[in-house]
């Protein structure tokens, strides 16, 4: 080859230069010539046909969230473009590090409406980290190098490059030669040694110490730190949501998950404790329940990459802008003598006693679900769960992937999570049709683990074409279960409880999803009751392929505790209050 | 609701404009003026945006997410130097017109244009003087206005000059790498 590139062979090879080595998309007018480009660069660069952009979207994240590395995802002008929106905001509100490559209509037509001409930099931007309207082919070797620097570093998130069809032909001897100029973008990562000295201060003289450990954890690869934090001064550990997998859950400081459906003694905890610290989570407001009665006695720590996260929602005593991991090697090198520790160590126990009491007068995992209620039901969800579990604590290697309802708040609580990116759900955005898609690329991330994808009846209907994808990508390792309780569960139970029942568009009906997954060449596997559960998950593992079970689960059974829509995390609801 | 005077700093990038917009829009913020223009060093530009807010510290620290914003500061409480420029076309008839330039006269104001009917009035000042400029000429009769929005500079030593931005941020920003 001489020095000469056509713009898209450019994009190839920046992509190839910057450690990608999969990609999910869609091909069309707008972005022909960079598939026509990829052909030549296949063995390097894996693309992977999704069945809609939404798809290729979510099957990015999956990877990206899986794997710790950059997911990219394509699609062509106009229509093509605008199905990767939702997808582009749930990577900005999950903080995933997304890159998306759309064709955009000739420069010379630009802005008259051409064919399949979207304004997607414009639609965008409020969703994206960043983007770039590239016309010029010359630009593409540094805006491909700054749009990667910037979704993978500080906060990561998701970058739109939207490249003209002229550019992408366009002929160049590209310059390789890159001195990126980002005046106005420098992520801090090393912490002020003097804020984290204040907050050590503040952390001995604690008499019932948090930690709270987000999402940042896990990005910073700060989970042997956190862990290490947390053994030297004993203070017992919540996750987040997406903090689960932070710390694992047989840890015997960890005390589960807060917020909306968290536990009632973490909750209390929190409402109780007089110093939290909170390490790479964002006080999301499906945490804090109203802001304003939050923690009422804490002094909150509070560490994120992000400045304009602190003090957003939570008023913070010690604010730390750092990389998680940064910052808890530099708690870590600051420690003082373990003597320092003794008054702390003292008050911790006392302390996570309390807690540990009042776990077990509020019942724990499995127990949240009134049996005497569940005598009579063929299926609870809960005995899915628990089998699931026993399942994969049993063969190991697995990553979950949950859509969003019910069936995902029951993830989050009845499964037992052990390690970083097991755990993968759409959490800030909760976004229906996220797992199925998700699981293929935390399929194509980790080959050697069993994908459970974890979706209720309405969620899986909205992207479960990908099945196709699967299939021809002759991925064997995603098994989907399908929570199939002929609702849309979540928005059911908030009528029931706060709406009389009334049960307005939530009733769902679907097709038999088993003979749905066998077209798709899938395994299809239909359970109705408890007694078939374990034999159709060890059917699922047996099977040297994709496996779907459609659990048929008892229709209206609620997720608890439940804390209302702002209300104080302190008031929580334990179980569907009796008609009197 | 306080009015805030908010100054930044931003590398001249396309669509910069749109994003600063779009940030304040989001979150409902009504802006009253905004004025973008160069700065003292190429390929950065200052602006100067007037909103009504009450928690504008956030919506600094927002900002800053920007990739292009070098820097922001609520220059409110600062003692600051703010000036407006504003075009006034005035009704102005033969025999108005001496009041009309006496007025202009009074307020420093300039007359740049005189047409059949009327002319066209200059005037530059803090934003508090035109305010009262536009109020003392609107009983002749306003035909055209037009105010540029305030401009404000931090008086003394204080305050930021780009060139040190661009100067200490040249190459890589660092990048950790992330382990699994
Ligand atoms: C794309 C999208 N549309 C609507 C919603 C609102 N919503 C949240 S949960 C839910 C119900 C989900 O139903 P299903 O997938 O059957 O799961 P279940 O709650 O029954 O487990 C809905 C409609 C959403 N989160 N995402
Ligand atoms: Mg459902």
């Amino acid at each position: 080859m001489s020095d000469k590139r056509t713009g898209a062979q450019v994009m190839c090879e920046a992509l190839i230069r910057n450690g990608v080595d999969v990609m999910f998309g869609i091909p069309g007018g707008a972005i022909m010539p960079f598939y026509y480009a990829m052909w030549e660069y296949r063995d390097r660069l894996r693309h992977i046909l999704c069945r809609h952009e939404q798809g290729a979207g979510h099957a990015a994240e999956g990877y990206a969230r899986a794997s710790g590395r950059l997911g990219v995802c394509i699609g062509t002008s106009g229509p093509g473009t605008t199905n990767l929106v939702t997808p582009i905001a749930d990577a900005m509100m999950d903080s995933t590090p997304l890159l998306a490559i759309t064709g955009q209509v000739g420069s010379h037509v630009l802005g008259k409406d051409a064919f399949q001409e979207t304004d997607i930099t414009g639609i965008t931007m409020p969703i994206t980290k960043h983007n770039y309207l590239v016309k010029k082919a010359a630009e593409l070797p540094y805006v491909f190098e700054e749009a990667i620097f910037i979704a993978t570093t500080g906060r990561p998130g998701p970058v739109l490059i939207d490249i003209t069809k002229d550019a992408q032909q366009a002929t160049i001897v590209p310059d390789w030669n890159i001195k990126l100029d980002l005046p106005g973008y420098k992520p801090n990562y090393q912490p002020n040694r003097k804020q984290v000295r204040e907050a050590i201060k503040l952390l001995l003289s604690a008499r019932k110490p948090l930690i709270m450990a987000g999402n940042g954890v896990i990005m910073a690869g700060a989970v042997e730190e956190l862990r290490a934090f947390a053994e030297q001064t004993r203070i017992p550990v919540i996750t987040t949501l997406h903090g689960i997998g932070a710390f694992p859950e047989d840890h015997p400081l960890s005390i589960g998950m807060p917020g909306m459906h968290g536990w009632v003694h973490v909750n209390r905890a929190i409402q109780e404790c007089d110093v939290l610290f909170n390490i790479g989570g964002r006080f999301d407001d499906r945490v804090t329940g109203k802001a304003s009665t939050f923690a009422p006695h804490a002094k909150v720590i509070h560490v994120d990459i992000d400045p304009s996260e602190i003090g957003k929602n939570v008023k913070v005593t010690v604010p730390i802008v750092a990389d998680a991991r940064l910052a808890l090697q530099a708690f870590l090198s600051e420690f003082p003598e373990r003597e320092a520790f003794a008054e702390l160590h003292g008050h911790a126990s006392d302390w996570m006693e309390h807690i540990r009491e009042m776990q077990s007068k509020h019942q724990h995992k499995q127990q949240y679900l009134n049996r005497s209620e569940t005598e009579h039901m063929s299926l609870p969800p809960h005995d899915v769960y628990a089998a699931l579990t026993r399942a994969l604590n049993t063969r190991g290697n697995y990553r979950v992937v949950t859509d969003v309802g019910q069936h995902q708040m029951w993830a989050a609580q009845l499964i037992d999570w052990y390690r970083p990116r097991t755990h993968i759900t759409s959490g800030g955005a909760g976004t229906m049709g996220f797992a199925v898609p998700a699981a293929l690329g935390v399929a194509v991330a980790h080959p050697n683990d069993t994908v459970w994808a974890v979706c209720g009846d309405g969620g899986f209907q909205m992207t479960n074409q990908e099945m196709a994808t699967i299939i021809q990508e002759g991925i064997k390792n995603v098994k989907v279960a399908v929570i199939n309780n002929g609702y849309l569960g979540m928005v059911r139970q908030w009528q029931e409880l706060f709406e009389n029942k009334r049960y307005s568009g939530t009733p769902l009906s679907g097709p038999d999803f088993a003979k749905l997954a066998e077209a798709y060449y899938w395994k299809g596997i239909t359970v109705e009751d408890s007694s078939q559960v374990e034999a159709a998950i060890e059917e699922a593992y047996a099977t040297d392929g994709p496996v779907l079970i459609d659990f048929r689960v008892e229709r209206e059974v609620n997720v608890f505790p439940m804390v209302p829509q702002n209300k104080s995390i302190g008031e929580m609801i334990l179980e569907t209050p009796h008609e009197s | 609701m306080k009015k805030h005077t908010i100054v930044a700093l931003v590398q001249d990038r396309p669509g910069v404009l749109s994003r600063v917009i779009g940030l304040i829009r989001r979150r409902g913020f009504n802006i009253e003026s905004l004025a973008v223009g160069h700065s003292e060093t190429p390929g950065v530009s200052r602006m100067t945006i007037v909103i009504e807010w009450e928690d504008v510290e956030q919506v600094v620290k927002q900002l800053y997410r920007l990739i292009e914003v070098l820097k922001v500061s609520d220059v409110t409480d600062d003692p600051v130097v703010e000036r407006e420029m504003t075009l006034i076309k005035i009704h102005a008839p033969g025999p108005k017109r001496p009041e009309i330039v006496a007025l202009s006269e009074v307020f420093d104001a300039k007359i740049i244009d005189v047409g059949a009917n009327t002319m066209v009035i200059e005037m530059t000042g803090s934003p508090a003087k035109v305010q009262n400029f536009i109020d003392v000429i609107r009983p002749y009769g306003i035909k055209e206005m037009m105010r540029t929005g305030r401009i404000a500079m931090v008086r003394g030593v204080r305050g930021h000059n780009a060139e040190e931005f661009v100067e200490n941020a040249n190459g890589h920003a660092e990048r950790v790498p992330v382990m699994n």
